[in-house]
Order: structure tokens, then sequence, then C-alpha cells
């Protein structure tokens, strides 16, 4: 396939961006996407450019460092994958293709398609964990009962990979659907329900700390998360956002 | 008060169905004007007249209409500043609706469409009653709402405001009790209810609109 690649190119954080336009032959309709722009980069270090820089890492779908926004939309058009797991039989010979970085002010770019997500990791430390006594008495997980619907939930909550496609769908960049997931998934669980109150209100104000748009539930979020997880999360951390505040 | 972005969502929730609920009476009164100018005289008075609905109803309502699109304007700058660089490229409608993207242009619409209403009939009945003190007419009502809707043009920008009220109303109803925690096995059938409520109401103005029009 021979393709034309128009790629956001910025040389910093503090550099002003622009698209570029490349043209790339001899794709594979095989190759991943990132196999693509491995390829890619290959050409532009043998004539002397600057490769195109962008996260990756399991390239697996497991880990969520792959961050495009392909054509419009987060991971690009397949459902249910990354950018990882995008391959090239989802083009046809001659397609043009932009691909630009998650965009959100609390993303910012580091360079090209690489952005900083860190904002996500603070949320996280804001109160997305269960404090245990790791002194050698913890108490065995699987010696608590759990209703196997609400267990369901949690995993389903719990495989949320933190990609931010979330944030990069949404037209408000708001991150609702990744800190309702980590609500969820340990609030759905005995071990989590102590701390539940703290780590509601924990997360949401540093959610907003960080400078995440409102959710207008346009649901564009769930639609390009490449785990599938559902709007089901963000009215649960409603509620519990409600009654933690109301609790105090 | 309300800082943080989920108070804010629940907010406008509860703003939004408090004015879902004012408009399901506005239509109620509204509609016996096809069946009964009596009716509709007797209901208009009553609404008109009576110190509970005058003076606690209508401050609250009039609160309840500014609060939400204040804080839809609020709500949109916040959004609009959170993505101070946009993509080049953003295919919107390949996973959300274009009515759930646009509230803020329905919103508008329909806000406009206010002024134009409070223009038309509040303000003549704020001057009737509170600023000339002219005496108590039971049975005006039903000609001042026909005389309203002589002019074709009128007309017109009704039915265009209640389509947009129609498409703000598709994705705001249902989308209040998601952000309220309402996310079970009764959110189908609250789906169907706003699909049913955002298509009939508006078209039920409409046609009393156009009814009084051809003076059928």
């Amino acid at each position: 396939m021979n393709l034309k690649l128009k790629i956001w190119r910025q040389a910093n954080a503090e550099a002003k961006g622009e698209i570029v336009t490349y043209n790339i032959s001899d794709v594979s309709p095989d190759m991943s996407f990132l196999e693509m722009m491995d390829m890619h980069n290959e050409q532009l270090i043998e004539t002397g450019e600057d490769p195109v820089a962008f996260d990756h890492d399991c390239r697996e779908g497991i880990c969520g460092m792959c961050s495009m926004f392909i054509n419009g939309e987060a991971h690009g058009p397949d459902r249910l994958v990354t950018t990882c797991q995008l391959h090239m039989r989802k083009f046809k010979d001659g397609d043009t293709i932009t691909i630009e970085p998650f965009r959100a002010d609390a993303f910012p770019v580091i360079k090209d398609l690489a952005v900083d997500r860190s904002a996500f990791d603070r949320i996280q430390q804001a109160g997305g964990f269960v404090s245990v006594n790791t002194s050698g008495n913890t108490q065995d997980a699987n010696a608590i009962p759990i209703d196997k619907h609400d267990a369901d939930k949690a995993f389903d909550a719990a495989t949320c990979i933190g990609c931010g496609a979330c944030v990069a769908s949404c037209k408000n960049a708001s991150a609702m659907l990744f800190v309702s997931a980590k609500v969820s998934q340990y609030s759905l669980l005995p071990q989590g329900k102590v701390e539940a109150t703290d780590r509601v209100l924990n997360m949401v104000n540093q959610m907003d700390e960080e400078g995440f748009g409102n959710c207008t539930n346009t649901g564009a979020c769930e639609v390009e998360c490449p785990k599938g997880i559902s709007l089901e999360n963000i009215a649960r951390m409603n509620r519990e956002y409600m009654s933690a505040s109301l609790k105090g | 008060m309300i800082k943080t972005t989920i108070a804010r969502k629940v907010a406008m929730a509860l703003s939004g169905l408090f004015l879902i609920l004012f408009l399901g009476q506005h239509f109620t009164i509204n509609i016996t004007s096809v069946f009964s100018d009596k009716m509709f005289n007797f209901l208009s008075h009553f609404m008109g007249n009576n110190p509970v609905v005058q003076f606690i109803l209508q401050p609250v309502l009039i609160f309840g209409v500014v609060f939400h699109f204040i804080m839809g304007f609020i709500l949109e700058i916040k959004n609009y500043k959170s993505r101070s660089v946009k993509y080049i490229s953003f295919n919107g409608s390949a996973n959300a609706s274009w009515v759930s993207r646009n509230m803020i242009i329905s919103g508008i619409v329909v806000l406009s469409f206010l002024g134009l209403h409070f223009y038309d009939f509040w303000v003549p009945e704020m001057n009737y009653k509170y600023v000339e003190f002219l005496p108590q007419d039971p049975d005006r009502y039903y000609e001042e709402l026909v005389h309203k809707f002589h002019s074709p043009v009128r007309v017109a920008i009704y039915a265009l405001s209640f389509i947009f009220l129609s498409l703000h109303l598709f994705h705001g109803f249902s989308s209040s009790f998601q952000s309220m925690g309402l996310n079970n096995k009764y959110s189908r059938g609250i789906k169907l209810f706003t699909v049913a409520f955002s298509l009939v109401i508006p078209a039920g103005f409409i046609f009393i609109a156009i009814f009084h029009h051809l003076n059928l």
C-alpha cells in the first residue's frame, strides 16, 4: 500500500507544532500501525531527518502506552483496540492518514505524538488504592466472600489501562471514564469500601485540579475505550461522590 | 459552593429536570386552548393571579431558567479551555450524536426563543398587572394568545425554536439521570420516555401555534 501520512510534528513542549506530510510506500496490510510508524521512522533516519516520537511499550494492547489520534479518533477507526493492535488492513491503498497526539491541556505534548499523561498517575495517587497491612499478617483476599456480580463489575472496571483515549475522544477532554473506572474497581469490593468516601472525594478533586473538562454524557469515551469501560461506572462515581459529599 | 465537576453536573441535571416539569405543566395548560377557550381562560387566570404561583413558583422558575443557562455557559467555557490546542481532524460523529455534542447550540436557540417568548407574553402580562394596574379580566387570555399567532413569521420562529427544544430534550432528559448516578435496568425505560417526551411536547406546542394561526 502507498499512503500519505499527515503527522503532527512538535520539537518539544514549548515549540509550536505543525502537521507535516509524508509519503510512505510498500506498507503491508499485515503490519500493525506501530510497525508502519517504525518503518516510516527508519526511512526518516536514513534521510537524516528526526524520527517521529511516539509512545509504545508492550504492543499487546495491555500497557496503555500507545496514544495516537488517527483520522479523528483515539486509537483509530477500529473498536476495542489500542493503536498497537490496529492493523494496516483497516486502510486502503492511497489513503491519507492524519496522526495527532491525544489533545488535552492536562496532557501536554512532550514531543511529536508523545504526551505527558502523569495527570492520571496523580489522580491514582490521590486515592486509587487500598491501604493494607503488608507486615506479614495480610489476610488472603480470597478468604472474603464476594458476590460474583460485584466481582465481575470490579474486574471489568479494573481492565482500564489508563491510556487516555477517553480524554482524547471527549469533546470536553473529560477524564470521568478513567476516574470512575478506578473508583469503581475498589468501591465494588469489600476491601475497597472502607476508604470509599475519601477515595472518591480525593480522586475527583485531583481530577478537577489537573484541568480536565466536564462530562456532558456524549458517550464518546465509552465507544472509543479500547477496553470497553462502561458509562455505568461514571453513574456509580456520581452516586458515590454525592453520597460522600453529604457525609462530609 | 458548586465547584467540582460532578456537583455542577448534578446541579445542571436537577435544574433541567425542574424545567422539564414546568414544560409539561405549561403544555398541559396551553393544549386546553385547542379544545376550550373557557378552560384556557380559567387556567390562565388562575396561574396569573394565584399568589403562590405568582410570588413563589414564578421567581423559583425564573431562578431555575437563569441558573440552568448560566451554569451551562460556565461548563461550556471550562470545557472549551480544557483543550486549548484543537485537533486538526476530529471525527466526533464516529462516537457521539450531533445532539449530544451540540447542547450549547440548541440551548442558545432555546434561550433566544425564551427572550421572544417573554417579550410576547410575560412582559405584557407584568405590564398589565403590576405597572398599569389594569382591572382583572378573566376572559382576555384566549384572545391574546390567538392574536400573537396571527403572524406567520412568529409561528415559523416558534416552530423552529421548538425543533431545537426537541433536540435539547432528546439528549438532556435521559442524560440528567446519568448525571445523578442512575444507570441501571430502568435506563432503557427512561430513554424511551425521553424520546417520546422530546417528540410529543415540542410537536404539541408547534401544533398549538399552527392551530391558532389557521384559526381552526
